[in-house]
């Protein structure tokens, strides 16, 4: 299945960056009742770029593999540049097709970072 | 149409059905998804549809068509009594005194809702307490949420032990002098517990509680005989008894619905109106403001008649069979947990977990293979939290379902075990 493509059942089973870090800038935390999914990010900041990143939850293989994917790609980038990131950005790195009901599992993370990057507070 | 017969079928397997001349009644049984033979195992959500439900709607938007209980002309007249020939199987089929204790709705969501705002605004006040489970599906939590919020009784939940069977010890405790109403399904849609439905209504009574019975897992696939039953009101849907989507039932004592305030008002639910106020009609009308879905209840009429013709009584049988031999299997698969009661406490699903992977995972690697199952909370969001789980996936079965369906399902979980595990 194209859904279940190896890189994505990768970073499923080894996913980068989970866990936490000693000192985060910022954290927020999201989920989607629906499927269940949840994520817990958090984000080392110094100088306006991200410098590290974690993060812990539950969810399914796609929810957890943009996690991941997307976790390598954000460090080093400045807060104003991911504040320009959209949903494109995710499923570029995801590399596969997500079709309507899998997007809000794609998009966990993401929704996640923009949240903590722009400064919301969790029922916002 | 098939036949009941007794006798074992080499190929059904099912004791009860012959299954084979079922399935040829279900023309979306022939279909193929993702190239493979369909395997429907998610009937608590909706069920399939025969030949005969869809011909019924057909026929009567093709002959007969028109607005009912208004025109004189021939058309109206026909569609008229179709329409409440319909209304008469199911109260037939359900063991209500009359016709009149049927209303139609949407759905089963749509009952709850209505007897939350007719009765429950016109009998529950500040100070008083409903009770309902930790089992029960959104729609019997949330229209009592909302209208606890507005009016501010209190609303307590008999919770659920480890095995998913009610902890009835401090029932006593918790139907108070001042519970009004005592919520709860025969069958859960998670867990598939049946529930002790005459235990608990004898106890609601003893405390003047009014039952309201969730019915949408159980009318379908066994006999229900609701007068028997002694509880108030009952809900059920069309869609999970072979019927269409649209039209679902709100089944009342007529004490009870005679006394209960109008709902939504419109045309057809009034006897006569004033610039000065009206006068609501008589049941079950009283509560059927607009036109209604036509079609669907006589969809709903042909599908309580082919549940009939089949046997209520062999459909249970042959779904506990099912349902016996699937929890025989399943835990072949390794790391599945199967969530709820024994086989014997329960109706024809089953949820589970798996340790490789996530509900939707489990989901979409079935449904390649061409098996459909449910994946989620399965609008039982609370039941998932009392078993610390976000989710769980479920296999449920109706009358067409095979023993051969279950093992391509266990085939389908090694697979996807094969994919995610570590």
């Amino acid at each position: 299945m194209d859904l279940y493509a190896e890189e994505i059942l990768d970073h499923y089973k080894h996913p980068r960056h989970y866990g936490h870090l000693e000192t985060p800038t910022l954290t927020f935390h999201d989920r989607n009742p629906l499927c269940g999914d949840e994520i817990e990010l958090e984000l080392k900041i110094e100088d306006g770029k991200v410098t590290d990143m974690a993060f812990t939850g539950h969810g399914c293989a796609v929810s957890r593999a943009a996690a991941s994917m997307m976790s390598e790609e954000i460090i080093g980038k400045s807060l104003e540049e991911l504040r320009g990131w959209d949903k494109k950005d995710i499923i570029d790195l995801l590399g596969i097709e997500v079709g309507p009901v899998r997007l809000k599992c794609a998009l966990l993370p993401l929704k996640a970072m923009k949240a903590a990057v722009w400064g919301l507070a969790e029922d916002e | 149409m098939p036949t009941t017969t007794m006798t074992q079928s080499t190929k059904s397997q099912s004791p009860t059905l012959d299954i084979a001349a079922i399935r040829a009644d279900f023309p979306i049984l022939q279909r193929r998804v993702h190239g493979l033979p369909l395997v429907y195992l998610d009937n608590a959500a909706s069920s399939q549809k025969p030949h005969a439900v869809i011909q019924a709607m057909s026929r009567y938007y093709e002959q007969t068509n028109a607005n009912v209980h208004r025109g004189v002309h021939t058309l109206s007249e026909e569609a008229t009594a179709q329409y409440e020939g319909a209304r008469a199987k199911v109260s037939n089929f359900i063991g209500a005194c009359c016709p009149k204790e049927v209303i139609w709705t949407r759905n089963a969501t749509e009952a709850i809702n209505l007897v939350a705002y007719t009765w429950g605004r016109a009998n529950l006040k500040r100070g008083d307490r409903v009770l309902l489970t930790e089992m029960e599906h959104h729609s019997n939590i949330v229209p009592w949420q909302i209208l606890s919020a507005e009016i501010g009784f209190e609303i307590d939940y008999v919770r659920v032990a480890d095995d998913g069977t009610l902890i009835l010890d401090d029932l006593s405790k918790l139907l108070t002098p001042r519970t009004k109403l005592f919520g709860f399904t025969y069958m859960s849609n998670v867990v598939g517990t049946l529930n002790p439905v005459q235990l608990l209504t004898e106890a609601a009574h003893r405390v003047g509680a009014v039952v309201m019975l969730d019915a949408c897992q159980a009318v379908p696939h066994m006999p229900v005989h609701l007068q028997a039953l002694d509880v108030d009101f009952a809900a059920f849907s069309g869609h999970k008894m072979l019927g269409p989507t649209g039209i679902g039932v709100l089944w009342g004592r007529r004490e009870l619905l005679n006394a209960m305030p109008p709902w939504m008002g419109g045309g057809d639910m009034i006897r006569e109106v004033h610039l000065s106020g009206f006068k609501p009609s008589e049941l079950p009308w009283k509560f059927e403001a607009g036109t209604p879905a036509i079609a669907e209840a006589i969809g709903l009429g042909a599908a309580v008649d082919y549940l009939s013709q089949v046997g209520m009584e062999a459909i249970h049988q042959a779904e506990r069979d099912l349902v016996s031999y699937a929890m025989q299997r399943l835990p072949e698969v390794t790391g599945l947990k199967i969530l709820g009661p024994a086989a014997e406490k329960r109706g024809g699903l089953v949820s589970f977990t798996l340790d490789a992977a996530h509900p939707h995972d489990i989901a979409a690697v079935l449904d390649n293979l061409g098996i459909a199952v449910r994946a989620g909370h399965h609008c039982a969001q609370p039941l998932h939290e009392r078993y610390r789980i976000p989710a769980s996936a479920r296999a449920s079965f109706y009358l067409y379902n095979t023993r051969e369906e279950v093992d391509l399902l266990v085939k389908g979980l090694q697979k996807v075990v094969e994919m995610f595990s570590f």
